[in-house]
């Protein structure tokens, strides 16, 4: 595989006109949803500082929180296991589904386990994993990537999805009724539950006070997972846990509203622990598995730890100018947008993914909106000058990963003739004569005029300018 | 391997967070949101009808009656509900024989029938619930022995009592003020609305995977 590279992507994406209407269909319709969601200016900031504050006390804690979390859910009958990388984490899972003989598990939604790329890894093992969110789920057919962390399958159109049922699923005949198409879902996959002998969930908020998992959706499918099968496994990062029971509400009404708009989504479903006696339903066993992953490695830096606040709303995709022309396949990562362009970095390393946060105007529509208040440009900023700079010292996986040696003495020979006037004088005098004559086509200043006009010079710097014609009231 | 892992993921953290104290939240933002009784009501009702949910006010003593007016004529056969409950009781007593055009009632407690096999196939289902939540139009569910998690998801109606005076302000109250975090269940649902997608081009489908009709009786 070619080393990814958001640029060519990018450039490739913009040109497909198809996509770009898709998207901005979606983005435009979310942006109003959001807005409408949150028709009191003052609730939302209030909101957004209280949803802070519980992320961020939330990894001030982390220790002593997963340490918790770990017992109570113990004490409720949950199996704990941790898992430092995505082999792991995908080992364990595998394990676990070997000792119960389990050939077949129905999944909900999950961004951990497309970063584990766990379908992959049982797939090779004989197991099939099937996706049951319904985007999820066409995707999977269509053997593709998600494009957006809510709304997985936005870069098509009813027409194409039509067009892959008819072809992919048995016995379907071509209809681009969306309703159609969702009965045709619901009838493979009500099969898929009632017979699967494991299910797979993500974790939206995990509470270290009572050992509870809470889980957000929509469709059912995600209860359908967690309670038709035998054995359930739940995976999540190591951030995703909270303090107290009280610090989840705020947080699901952050959620949901700068999702979709949603007051509350259809389900808000709470696992403390397996089928008890007398039961007639749920899971006879319930795993959590604690991926780290490199996230410890992005919380010992004050400066990037709040990248780990993210609750996955989505909200900073919606509103970003780039993310909207482009789509979520441009970006060749799991978590696209706004918030992959700093998590997916960091995660894999500026060596693997250096390119990512280039891929940003620094308009700041992302940090407006986003409901945990990330610094998101401040982050990409950061991470632009760890690419570019040293490697050594840096906490940063990668990092120093596309410093040129021209580019830094470039900069170095700026700063010093900044830092001198005389310097400053004689070479914008240069400039002023020879400047026009550069040529644009040609290296370096064709990495600039690819895109760009070249600017022309003026014939006089401003210094001579404004001694000839003085300065009024000096 | 597990154990070592655990024990150098928390070094890690460990390592890299220094023990520093942290402020609690300030919670005012959702502590103040309060409406009398009527209005809470009303809130839910209207929450709850945005989202394609189906809301019937009644009388305490009327709900069999105006379930047996909802039902007549459609085309539910079959209705599970948990005898032993007190609306199962209640629903038994009076609920005339099928001839009536009213689906035959089927228990969730019968020994000799498979649950999972029954919830799968039924028409329809009648739910207690433990309260309401007015902010967001949801319903609370606390799942149990005679009503089991798949109840309210299997069947493609489900129908649920909710008493009026169970219906708090939001679900930061709900969790405080019932104390939750002392005794968590082995499941708390929250339901607001019947199940729904719009994964297909943003169009919103009713019934993907969980009921396609939610009817809630609002007992007052």
């Amino acid at each position: 595989m070619t080393k990814a590279d958001f640029r060519t992507s990018a450039a490739r994406a913009v040109g497909d006109t198809q996509l770009r209407k898709n998207f901005r269909r979606a983005m435009d319709g979310l942006m109003e949803k959001r807005t409408a969601a949150f028709p009191d200016g003052d609730e939302l900031e209030r909101l957004r500082t209280l949803g802070e504050s519980i992320r961020s006390r939330s990894l001030a804690k982390l220790p002593e929180l997963l340490v918790q979390l770990e017992h109570t859910c113990r004490e409720n009958g949950i199996q704990v296991h941790w898992a430092e990388t995505a082999e792991d984490g995908n080992r364990i899972v595998l394990d676990i589904l070997k000792q119960r003989n389990a050939k077949t598990l129905v999944k909900g939604k999950s961004m951990v386990s497309e970063e584990m790329e766990l379908n992959h890894f049982l797939e090779a093992h004989g197991i099939e994993a099937l996706e049951s969110d319904l985007g999820e789920y066409i995707i999977q057919l269509a053997q593709e990537m998600p494009s957006h962390i809510v709304m997985p399958v936005i870069h098509r159109n009813t027409a194409q999805i039509a067009e892959l049922m008819e072809r992919k699923i048995e016995g379907v005949s071509y209809t681009e009724n969306p309703d159609e198409l969702c009965k045709i879902a619901r009838k493979v996959l009500r099969e898929k539950f009632y017979k699967a002998d494991a299910g797979i969930s993500g974790v939206n908020f995990a509470v270290a006070e009572t050992g509870t998992l809470c889980l957000v959706e929509n469709e059912g499918n995600g209860r359908m997972s967690t309670t038709a099968p035998r054995t359930h496994i739940a995976v999540m990062g190591i951030e995703k846990v909270v303090e107290h029971l009280q610090d989840v509400p705020p947080l699901l009404s952050l959620l949901t509203r700068s999702a979709t708009g949603q007051h509350i989504t259809t389900y808000f479903n709470m696992i403390s622990s397996p089928r008890r006696p007398g039961e007639q339903d749920g899971p006879e066993e319930v795993h959590l598995v604690l991926l780290d992953n490199g996230r410890s490695r992005i919380l010992a830096d004050p400066e990037l730890r709040p990248t780990l606040r993210c609750i996955r709303c989505g909200a900073c995709m919606n509103h970003c100018p780039v993310y909207t022309r482009v789509g979520g396949h441009a970006y060749q990562a799991v978590i696209p947008g706004p918030i992959g362009k700093i998590l997916t970095p960091q995660l894999r390393g500026l060596d693997e993914r250096g390119d990512m946060p280039f891929g940003s105007t620094l308009c700041n529509a992302c940090v407006e909106v986003c409901p945990v208040r990330i610094p998101i440009v401040d982050i990409l900023l950061r991470l632009r000058a760890e690419a570019n700079g040293p490697e050594q010292g840096s906490s940063v996986k990668g990092a120093g990963a596309k410093r040129d040696g021209k580019e830094a003495m470039a900069w170095k020979g700026w700063q010093a003739m900044h830092a001198s006037g005389a310097l400053y004088n004689g070479l914008s005098r240069l400039m002023a004569k020879t400047g026009n004559m550069m040529p644009g086509s040609v290296a370096p200043l064709k990495a600039w005029t690819a895109t760009r006009t070249k600017p022309r010079f003026a014939a006089r710097t401003l210094h001579q300018m404004t001694r000839k014609r003085g300065v009024p009231n000096e | 391997m597990s154990d070592q892992s655990r024990n150098r993921i928390l070094e890690r953290i460990r390592e890299g967070l220094p023990a520093t104290p942290f402020p609690g939240s300030d919670f005012s933002v959702v502590e103040e949101k309060q409406w009398p009784l009527e209005t809470r009501v009303k809130m839910l009702r209207e929450r709850l009808e945005s989202v394609n949910g189906q809301v019937h006010q009644c009388s305490r003593d009327g709900w069999v009656a105006e379930l047996r007016n909802l039902l007549s004529g459609r085309e539910v056969n079959s209705l599970l509900y948990a005898p032993g409950t007190e609306h199962g009781s209640e629903l038994e007593n009076s609920w005339p024989g099928n001839d009536a055009g009213l689906p035959s009632l089927l228990s969730t407690m019968e020994e000799e029938v498979d649950f999972r096999e029954r919830v799968f196939d039924v028409d329809a289902s009648l739910t207690g619930t433990i309260g309401g939540i007015a902010e967001t139009g949801t319903l609370v569910l606390w799942p149990t022995t005679q009503e089991p998690r798949l109840m309210s998801l299997a069947p493609p109606v489900h129908i649920a009592l909710l008493d009026a005076a169970n219906i708090q302000n939001t679900f930061w109250e709900t969790v405080n003020q019932s104390q939750w975090a002392a005794d968590m269940p082995t499941n708390v649902l929250l339901i607001s609305g019947p199940s729904k997608t719009a994964d297909i081009e943003q169009h919103l489908s009713y019934g993907v995977h969980g009921p396609k009709e939610l009817i809630v009786l609002i007992r007052e």
